[in-house]
């Protein structure tokens, strides 16, 4: 195995934005335990904006680091920036992941992305992202 | 010259925290050479540097060292010297014995355990390719081969299965299965890279035709490893070359390696008796601790049937890799289960084979004591272990105990498309 970059150590040693919001306007949760990783993301939405973030993951040093990477990514943007917000954004931002980490990115993409959905949804505003990572098979 | 600058003192609150405790338990993956092993070994480089095969003082020397090896490695396992083939390590002698003990004349098939070690499950495949049947044998919930499904080895060539599990340290019944194996004519073969050392290996006792050891797991050398062929079994080589080792596995021999497996063999020998007394009251204590921890679950047998310095435990609703980078942290090595730290992407196959479920696997952490391992390292590294997994579970969506099993929120591993 590669090894993990001193960045994506110091998300995993202390990940930012770690818990659940009870009052969410939008949740995402995507992964599966047989797979290893689950992540769930919790968005408040004010204005247009993401307000405030924040996750709970169980998954490797991968998950939990791009997991706390997105939710620093995504503080703040606009919807429709935080939408655009890629796999090769997180890593990145981490400087590099293991190949075979990759997918763990891609893991923390979606659940923003199913977040932002979630919450688009639930006011009745069809998602008219262009890039979406495919989702649920 | 400059006034003499006031030297500060030494800040000793500083410094102690500096220092940290370094906690090596990954004794299944590899161990330290043991000092004793080192000083046998030195003089092999440059100064008894010679080719064994060669006439003069030179080879002689290497080759009168080469012979005392083979004797130290066959005492261990109660066997005779000229049933010792030196080889490369563990995986060397496990393909030697699969590929080169197989005879299609005896049947076209091959049998081994479902939790072997890829040295062992690997070649089968290889012998799949080849067109032969190629059988797995199932196991129980503690890893141990079920004699019950042992006629399924019927009309076999060759059977293989292994002394003692390398992750969760079960000991299999080899005798019965040996026997078993004889009866239908096929030649058995065990790997007993992890439980020499540990446990008493007696070739004779055991009942096998081929038997693998490595020098690394026993504060040998790595690169080394030896088979055990039992006089009258037929062996055919996998390596060709200039005739080394009975024409069974040619290559000019590494002498100093091999001196250094011989030492490592006599010294597992020597102290076994009272390093296995130690090793199962330290497994018991950390089993003890970490099954202390608030939905921590013990993988494989208890007791005699389980290796003296294996625990393996799952912690529900975490990872493993995330608790290893964090014992790492504290200068603890582990190991675990978790496809997220394998190479294939695929929890541990001896954990499924256990009918554990996947993230059960994912969630599992080996520790493996050593010669050198106290009960003060046990105390530090169960506190350590609890605190690591504390602090993943207030990360995690799961609470310890909660059904995951059918759970699936999509947009995992295989949807990964570039
Ligand atoms: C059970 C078992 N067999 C074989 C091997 C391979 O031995 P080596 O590393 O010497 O090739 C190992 C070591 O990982 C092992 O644990
Ligand atoms: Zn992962």
């Amino acid at each position: 195995m590669d090894f993990y970059s001193e960045k994506v150590m110091q998300h995993m040693r202390k990940p930012k934005n770690v818990g659940e919001i009870k009052d969410a306007d939008g949740v995402g949760k995507v992964g599966n335990p047989a797979c290893g990783d689950v992540m769930f993301l919790y968005i408040k939405v004010k204005n247009d904006r993401i307000a405030d973030i924040k996750f709970k993951t169980m998954g490797c040093g991968a998950a939990i680091a791009t997991s706390s990477m997105i939710t620093e990514l995504a503080k703040g943007k606009t919807l429709e920036e935080a939408l655009k917000l890629s796999r090769a954004d997180v890593a990145g931002s981490l400087g590099g992941l293991p190949p075979v980490k990759m997918h763990c990115s891609n893991l923390a993409a979606s659940a923003l992305h199913a977040a932002i959905q979630d919450y688009l949804s639930k006011k009745g505003v069809a998602l008219v992202a262009a890039k979406r990572v495919k989702k649920r098979r | 010259m400059q006034g003499l600058r006031r030297q500060r003192p030494p800040d000793l609150r500083v410094k102690q925290e500096v220092i940290l405790m370094k906690v090596y338990l990954d004794h299944a993956a590899t161990t330290p050479v043991d000092p004793r092993v080192l000083a046998e070994m030195r003089p092999f480089f440059s100064q008894t540097f010679g080719n064994a095969s060669s006439l003069h003082s030179f080879g002689r020397e290497a080759k009168e060292a080469l012979e005392l090896a083979r004797a130290r490695v066959a005492k261990l396992i109660s066997a005779l010297p000229d049933e010792i083939i030196f080889t490369s390590g563990g995986t060397e002698a496990d393909n030697l014995a699969v590929l080169g003990g197989v005879d299609s004349a005896r049947g076209k098939k091959v049998v081994c355990s479902a939790v072997e070690h890829p040295a062992v499950l690997e070649p089968c495949a290889e012998l799949g390719r080849r067109g032969f049947e190629r059988v797995l044998l199932p196991v129980d919930r503690e890893g141990i081969v079920d004699m019950h499904v042992a006629g399924r080895a019927r009309g076999a060539s060759l059977v293989s299965v292994m002394h003692a599990n390398n992750e969760v340290g079960a000991i299999q019944p080899i005798a019965e299965i040996a026997k078993f194996a004889h009866d239908g004519d096929a030649v058995f073969h065990c790997d007993a890279v992890q439980s020499a050392g540990k446990i008493p290996v007696d070739v004779r006792k055991l009942g096998v035709d081929l038997l693998t050891l490595s020098s690394h797991k026993i504060y040998g050398p790595k690169g080394v490893g030896a088979l055990y062929l039992r006089k009258g079994v037929k062996l055919k080589p996998i390596v060709f070359g200039g005739g080394h080792e009975r024409n069974l596995r040619s290559g000019t021999e590494n002498v100093a390696g091999i001196v250094g497996f011989g030492k490592a063999c006599e010294l597992a020998l020597r102290e076994m008796p009272r390093e296995s007394r130690q090793l199962y009251s330290l497994r018991d204590r950390l089993l003890k601790k970490l099954l202390a921890i608030d939905g921590a679950a013990l993988n494989g047998p208890r007791g005699a049937k389980r290796l003296p310095n294996n625990v393996n435990v799952s912690f529900g609703a975490i990872e493993g890799e995330g608790i290893l980078l964090g014992l790492d942290d504290a200068g603890i090595a582990v190991s675990t289960g978790s496809a997220c730290s394998s190479k294939k992407l695929q929890p541990s196959h001896v954990l499924l084979a256990m009918g554990r479920r996947p993230e059960q696997a994912h969630g599992s952490v080996r520790y493996t004591l050593g010669r050198s391992t106290t009960a003060r390292q046990i105390d530090f590294t169960a506190r350590k272990t609890a605190e690591v997994v504390a602090r993943l579970r207030r990360m995690s969506p799961f609470k310890p105990g909660e059904d995951l099993s059918g759970v699936d929120f999509g947009g995992h591993h295989e949807e990964y498309v570039e």
